[in-house]
């Protein structure tokens, strides 16, 4: 009796309700293109401002952190969340999303205490990404240094 | 006893109820039958398990104070929750001068309170039950989900905890309202590993019990005035539904869900609607026994359901089993 039941799990996938594609892709569309527009608003700003102070690269980096700051300080006041429930990746994909994936666990887990909870669960939704990330520069890296001479 | 229901000997009575809600819920369409609300759902407190603890202490207390009893009156409580090893209902005993059986069927947990304390009233070595459940939004999506500032997206078929607590008094001499029979479900587990789709993981439990129900006690549903599933949410309620009709059996309009009940869905952003083991707990305790007691309601068969899901079975790959009791109560 508790074996899979196929049938069962066919009606289940054609009488329960589904996601919205078109409405969630259009809410990802324009709050996604939003948060990359404020961030050009920012390069350009920062360009302005000091561009004979910092290099490009220098003024890239600190848009990211201005994005982070702002991510950090919009999720501790509790609006960041309400955000991502309304653009879903549209907030998740930009640096801004990783910025909060960061700081939420954080926040829940402060009460735990600083290392045990706070250090410890940072990373308990970022850490895949974290992971992939640096596994993967690692086999850029490698590729690149085996064939350098074919790039260059 | 046949098979797995009970007929119980000497009538079991309710004598009084109260519950004690959060913002959101008291906002819903049920809001004016519950006893208290809450304004702050972290009520001043360090975190939300603390919060929850206090809103459970504080039902129980209130319960005992409004039925003019001390604890020493009470011989029994017999209370669950959803947090790890039941330690909400473990840290509010802590502060209560009375014997303590603390059980966990994740939602159906009222109605596994219920039974237990019925059959030990029925047996006459008790005199007076309290039977409780809490639990609490914040809690219980750190438990099962996510951070709550992480701005992730809940799937449709998501259904939203409630922040609430539900007590019910027992005992064998006051009251006006009876428990007649009770039906101890299986678990049934047809295979849905999505932990967001509760509904459907339990509507196969229910059938079974409904239908276990209906056979020893030859009744049929129109014998009730309301038959109130657990938490099945709007689809999973729907889907009960076409499952009873492949059995030949109809369910019509007296037949709804407390997670329905409890939100109003389109306004409160609840995804299929409400949760949680203080959900059926909750409603029962306040709407449904205020109508049992107006009159309004004769007959009503409360099937709480629970999804006995963990984080971690789910993650190894393992199907969430489904279960739901069901308990028939009666205007006297």
């Amino acid at each position: 009796m508790n074996e899979p039941n196929k049938e069962y799990l066919e009606l289940v996938k054609s009488k329960m309700p589904k996601s919205k594609h078109l409405l969630t892709t259009f809410r990802a569309f324009w709050v996604g293109g939003l948060i990359c527009c404020i961030g050009q608003g920012f390069n350009d700003l920062y360009t302005h401002l000091w561009g004979n102070i910092f290099e490009e690269d220098e003024i890239s980096t600190l848009v990211t952190l201005s994005l982070i700051t702002i991510t950090v300080i919009l999720t501790g006041l509790g609006i960041y969340d309400k955000i991502g429930a309304y653009a879903g990746a549209g907030s998740i994909v930009p640096i801004t999303g990783f910025a909060n994936s960061v700081a939420s666990p954080a926040i829940e887990h402060k009460r735990e205490g600083v290392i045990l909870g706070l250090c410890s669960n940072m990373f308990s939704v970022a850490g895949p990404v974290i992971v992939f990330g640096i596994a993967s520069s690692i086999v850029v890296g490698v590729v690149v240094l085996i064939f350098k001479g074919a790039f260059i | 006893m046949q098979n797995q229901t009970i007929f119980f000997k000497n009538d079991i009575k309710i004598e009084n109820t109260a519950t004690i809600v959060g913002p959101k819920e008291h906002e819903g369409p049920m809001g004016k039958y519950f006893d208290k609300y809450i304004n702050d759902d972290l009520l001043g407190q360090k975190s939300y398990e603390r919060a929850e603890t206090l809103l459970h202490l504080s039902t129980i207390r209130y319960l005992l104070n409004k039925s003019h009893y001390k604890e020493r009156d009470v011989d029994l409580c017999i209370m669950g929750d959803l947090l790890d090893e039941i330690s909400g209902s473990n840290f509010t005993m802590r502060e209560l001068d009375i014997p303590y059986l603390g059980v966990y069927n994740a939602c159906a947990t009222f109605a596994e309170s219920l039974i237990i304390a019925c059959n030990f009233l029925d047996s006459g070595n008790f005199k007076r039950i309290i039977c409780s459940t809490s639990s609490h939004f914040s809690t219980a999506e750190r438990q099962f989900r996510f951070p709550l500032e992480l701005g992730n997206q809940r799937t449709p078929l998501s259904q939203w905890t409630c922040t609430g607590v539900g007590a019910t008094l027992l005992n064998r001499e006051r009251g006006n309202i009876k428990i007649d029979v009770a039906t101890i479900g299986r678990v049934v587990d047809y295979g849905i590993t999505d932990a967001n789709d509760m509904g459907a993981a339990m509507a196969p439990a229910v059938r079974e019990t409904l239908l276990a129900h209906f056979e020893a006690t030859s009744r049929a549903p129109d014998y009730y005035d309301l038959i109130l599933t657990g938490d099945l949410g709007e689809a999973g309620h729907r889907l009960l539904k076409i499952l009873m009709e492949e059995k030949g059996v109809r369910l019509k309009d007296n037949y709804t869900d407390c997670g329905i009940l409890i939100f109003n869905r389109e306004g409160q952003d609840v995804g299929q609607g409400g949760s949680g083991a203080g959900c059926s707990s909750t409603i029962f305790n306040s709407f449904v026994y205020k109508k049992l007691l107006d009159g309004q309601l004769k007959r009503v068969l409360l099937v709480p359901t629970g999804a006995l899901v963990s984080k971690t079975s789910n993650l190894q790959g393992e199907s969430i089993p489904g279960i739901a009791h069901a308990v028939s109560f009666e205007r006297i």
